[in-house]
């Protein structure tokens, strides 16, 4: 099955009180070290940001299709794969960060999780939970102030098998 | 376009253009696992591939370097699932009496200049000391390098260090890249290479060379490379029956930095608790007593390391109740410690010697140190816990063995 390579989804701004994004999210308060334990993908979603001050709550707001926006540094810290499953199991559709932690990007890579790197971004143009959409192919989005890097071919390849593993398949 | 070392590298295993901050897909030359993380890559191969042949299996290896032999029953049992994996397979075990893998990779003459190899030890990048491309990743990268031969990276951009003046003895190369962590800290070569250049790269030993290398890790970097001297060029020579064909970078090659460093002077350095980078001039520290020394690991268990240690110690012996454990690198290593004698010396002046591995740097088969303890090892970490619940302070193995001899720094 090809996966479709233009997506449309409500957003999430993950900002602060001064409405910045949030830079430096570290793999603590994206998924606390105290889940661990837990390996089913399933029972990951709830504790998404659980450690995040600000966003506690955001697995009960999160909706399927949506797209998750944040700043520079996203997911620095351990290796924790559920610090990316745990936004799969929300059902979130993308994460568009400043910048990524590198083993983070490696990982969401590596399951298939859409991650975009934002080139620009004017964030007084953006209401919470505004609708956009974004064609993962060449990274243009059906808003002027907000650029993205397009898919490199090795994020297109294993984003379209649906994983690494589906991917050596091949 | 010009290009540094790795993006050469890169570019002779990869279909696309590279260049920094590109992810490209790029062959793997060599493919290996070891006993800690090798499980987990047999548990991901069974589960996504089961019954499917592993491509050019000549070039997959598992070594068996943390625990070795295997202390505990659980890593007993890792040790015994890749060992059945490999003879399904028809793939290679360098068993727990050869040494660690990425030393291993080098006597044997698979790792050399240009090529690329991955495996389970986040100190991969050693192999920058012959000019290839070594990576540790994850147990899921490696399984899917182990199927397909290939990885995906992101090219890393390039720090260009110019060492200048020079140094020597008992200033070594593991003084000289204290001092550069000291100098640029733990986040200094983040997601980046190094490339050396410089006047006392020529006076270097091979071994230094790895000790060099070996400490990137420490330093947050992908790899390093330093300019090859001879001494290089002659290890591989033998290694390999070729002359080696190093890779150097463009004239014109696109550096994110350029740093000076003046080693002119150095003087011995010394890493204090509880981190790699926390480095200071040994003779701030003299006098402070010591509990133990290990010599050994990755940094600092080859053969001219450990001779290092038994000209200081020849016909004397370490103070008392000091624990001196020695552990070389390699099966060869200890080969030629008998050769020249050195296991006499060593003995003789109160040592003890263990076979090859790790050693005290993964928990291993030499011990640990306990609460209150102050050890000195030339090893690449003193993260607390990693060699026990005493302190570790990382310094040369000369220092180490005046160290073992006096009692104190
Ligand atoms: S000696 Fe220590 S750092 Fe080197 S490979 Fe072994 S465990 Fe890793």
């Amino acid at each position: 099955m090809k996966k479709k390579m233009k997506i449309q989804g409500k957003i999430w701004l993950i900002i602060d009180k001064d409405k910045n994004l949030i830079n430096d999210i570290d793999t603590d308060m994206i998924f606390h070290n105290k889940y661990l334990a837990i390996t089913d993908i399933e029972k990951m979603g709830q504790y998404t940001f659980d450690n995040l001050e600000g966003w506690k709550d955001f697995s009960s707001k999160a909706k399927t299709g949506d797209l998750v926006i944040v700043g520079k540094n996203f997911g620095s810290g351990s290796s924790r794969q559920q610090a990316v499953d745990c936004f799969a199991s929300l059902g979130i559709q993308a994460i568009l960060a400043e910048s990524f932690g590198a083993i983070y990007k490696r990982n969401a890579i590596n399951s298939g999780l859409p991650i975009l790197q934002i080139k620009e971004i004017d964030l007084q143009r953006f209401n919470q939970r505004e609708e956009i959409e974004i064609n993962l192919v060449d990274g243009s989005t059906n808003s002027k102030y907000l650029v993205i890097e397009p898919f490199s071919k090795v994020q297109k390849d294993i984003y379209q098998a649906g994983n690494l593993f589906k991917f050596g398949k091949i | 376009m010009s290009k540094t070392i790795v993006e050469k590298i890169i570019q002779l295993h990869s279909d696309e253009e590279v260049k920094a901050g590109k992810i490209v897909w790029m062959k793997i030359d060599i493919r290996t696992a070891r006993d800690f993380g090798g499980p987990n890559v047999v548990k991901n191969i069974e589960k996504y591939y089961p019954n499917e042949q592993l491509p050019d299996k000549q070039n997959i290896f598992f070594t068996f370097d943390t625990v070795a032999p295997a202390k505990t029953i659980p890593y007993a049992n890792s040790q015994q699932i890749c060992r059945e994996f490999a003879k399904k397979n028809g793939i290679k075990v360098f068993d727990v009496d050869a040494g660690i893998g990425t030393h291993i990779l080098m006597e044997t003459g698979l790792a050399r200049p240009g090529r690329t190899l991955v495996g389970t030890d986040s100190h991969f990048n050693i192999l920058g000391a012959v000019g290839a491309f070594g990576q540790g990743m994850g147990d899921q990268d490696i399984a899917f390098a182990f199927r397909t031969g290939k990885t995906w990276f992101e090219v890393p951009e390039t720090i260009k260090i110019n060492l200048k003046g020079k140094f020597s003895y008992p200033t070594t190369g593991k003084d000289l890249v204290l001092y550069i962590l000291k100098k640029i800290g733990s986040k200094g070569a983040l997601g980046k290479c190094i490339e050396y250049y410089g006047e006392c790269l020529k006076d270097l030993s091979f071994a230094e060379y790895i000790t060099l290398c070996s400490m990137m890790t420490e330093m947050g970097g992908i790899v390093s490379f330093p300019e090859p001297n001879q001494n290089v060029k002659n290890f591989l020579i033998e290694r390999t029956g070729e002359n080696p064909e190093f890779i150097y970078a463009d004239k014109d090659a696109k550096y994110c930095d350029e740093i000076v460093i003046d080693v002119n002077d150095l003087q011995p350095q010394i890493a204090c608790p509880p981190k790699p980078d926390n480095v200071k001039d040994v003779e701030i520290l003299k006098g402070l007593k010591i509990g133990s020394v290990f010599v050994g690991s990755c940094t600092n268990g080859r053969i001219e390391d450990i001779r290092d240690v038994a000209e200081i110690l020849k016909g004397k012996k370490v103070a008392k109740e000091i624990m001196l454990r020695i552990v070389p690198a390699t099966k060869e290593v200890y080969g030629q410690m008998l050769k020249e004698n050195l296991v006499q010396i060593l003995y003789d002046a109160g040592a003890i010697i263990s076979n090859p591995g790790c050693g005290g740097c993964a928990s291993g088969q030499i011990g640990m140190t306990g609460k209150g303890e102050v050890q000195i090892s030339t090893s690449n970490r003193n993260f607390t816990g990693k060699q026990g619940a005493g302190k570790t302070y990382l310094a040369s193995p000369i220092t180490a063995a005046f160290a073992a001899l006096k009692g104190e720094l």
